[in-house]
């Protein structure tokens, strides 16, 4: 049963309280409840986390590889793999720091949307 | 000893400061790191379809932005509620140590385990690595109060950042839109290598980068579950091979 199944309201906020909420706060009430008793080394734990880094890494990989909608109107697939590479080196090798990754990568594609058009 | 005498004169006054010394935070740089983050995360859901309203209920119910990206790419390729929820519950379960331990942190003399399960609630990595910085500052009776004030605010504050871009999206050149979108993907790009806490989690992110598009090629629908699966358990056994190897 997909998010667009049924039509109705109900359905969507059910989907997004069991998909959603429900799905992360267990882990949340668990950590209150059972405390330290999952090391962060577990085994256990350190599938669960390279299963989840996957997942956001095949969702970031498809937004740059297939995007739909402005990103793909305005930019070509190079345009934003140079964008992200340049950016994510940028990030890299400038100290780690998250803004100057978002920054740089920002501004290559912002640079090769205005050279192109 | 001093001091402490009169900060528990205070009472009520004294939570109420650190409610606010919390609130301050907003202004710390992974604060409005985040607050950019979801900026896009908002150009994201928009794109998908999703009304203001319900991304905004999804921001304020879920929290951690990885879940929360997850689940709207989820109802965008069109998963089943058991999919969606094992995907989400796949990316959530690392809150878990987090919050057990942030919880000796946390607790105060007379906090209840009912406050407790409520303020996990604003539990996400952001929030989390800048309360165990700067939770050893504040007495320990007003912890929670300085937690609450930084958390709660962070999550109300980004719901309406949510609300803002959808307001202000249509109205916005098609060039903006499109580098709106991109802070999504470069966000995670950056802070994900960042986040992980052993070689395994940056193998799980190039495998994941590399073959995620493959699978989508191959099977589009699942392709995000698929990828996440079978490169996750591929990068685990990278690091028991190497557990091994070392010892």
């Amino acid at each position: 049963m997909t998010f667009d199944a049924i039509d109705s309201l109900y359905w969507q906020i059910a989907f997004i309280v069991i998909g959603g909420w429900l799905a992360t706060d267990i882990w949340r009430w668990a950590g209150v409840l059972l405390g330290n008793r999952l090391s962060e080394e577990s085994d256990g734990l350190v599938l669960v986390r390279c299963m989840a880094t996957a997942l956001v890494a095949a969702v970031i990989a498809q937004l740059i590889v297939f995007p739909s909608g402005a990103l793909a109107r305005e930019t070509e697939t190079w345009m934003r793999v140079a964008a992200a590479g340049i950016g994510f080196a940028a990030y890299f090798f400038g100290g780690r720091k998250v803004v100057v990754g978002v920054g740089v990568g920002l501004a290559v594609l912002a640079f090769a949307m205005i050279v192109i058009s | 000893m001093a001091e402490n005498e009169v900060e528990q004169g205070e009472g009520q006054a004294g939570g109420a400061h650190w409610f606010f010394q919390g609130q301050r935070l907003l202004l710390t740089i992974p604060a409005l790191v985040l607050m950019t983050a979801f900026v896009g995360f908002a150009g994201f859901a928009r794109e998908v379809g999703l009304p203001a309203w319900q991304t905004m209920l999804t921001t304020f119910l879920v929290w951690a932005l990885p879940s929360k990206f997850l689940l709207v790419a989820a109802i965008q390729s069109g998963f089943g509620l058991f999919a969606t929820f094992l995907t989400v519950t796949l990316s959530a379960a690392r809150l878990m140590p987090m919050v057990g331990a942030l919880v000796p942190e946390l607790r105060g003399p007379d906090t209840k385990t009912r406050t407790l399960l409520f303020l996990s609630h604003f539990v996400a990595i952001t929030a989390w690595v800048v309360s165990m910085e700067r939770l050893g500052d504040v007495p320990r009776q007003y912890r929670t109060y300085f937690f609450a004030g930084f958390a709660i605010s962070l999550t109300i504050v980004c719901a309406l950042i949510v609300g803002l871009v959808y307001a202000f999206a249509a109205s916005l050149p098609d060039t903006v839109l499109a580098a709106l979108f991109f802070l999504t993907p470069i966000y995670f790009l950056c802070s994900l290598w960042g986040s992980a806490r052993e070689r395994a989690g940056h193998v799980a992110m190039v495998g994941g980068l590399l073959l995620g598009p493959v699978f989508y090629l191959i099977a589009p629908d699942y392709s995000i579950l698929i990828t996440g699966l079978v490169v996750g358990a591929g990068a685990f056994m990278v690091h028991r091979l190497r557990a091994r190897n070392q010892a």
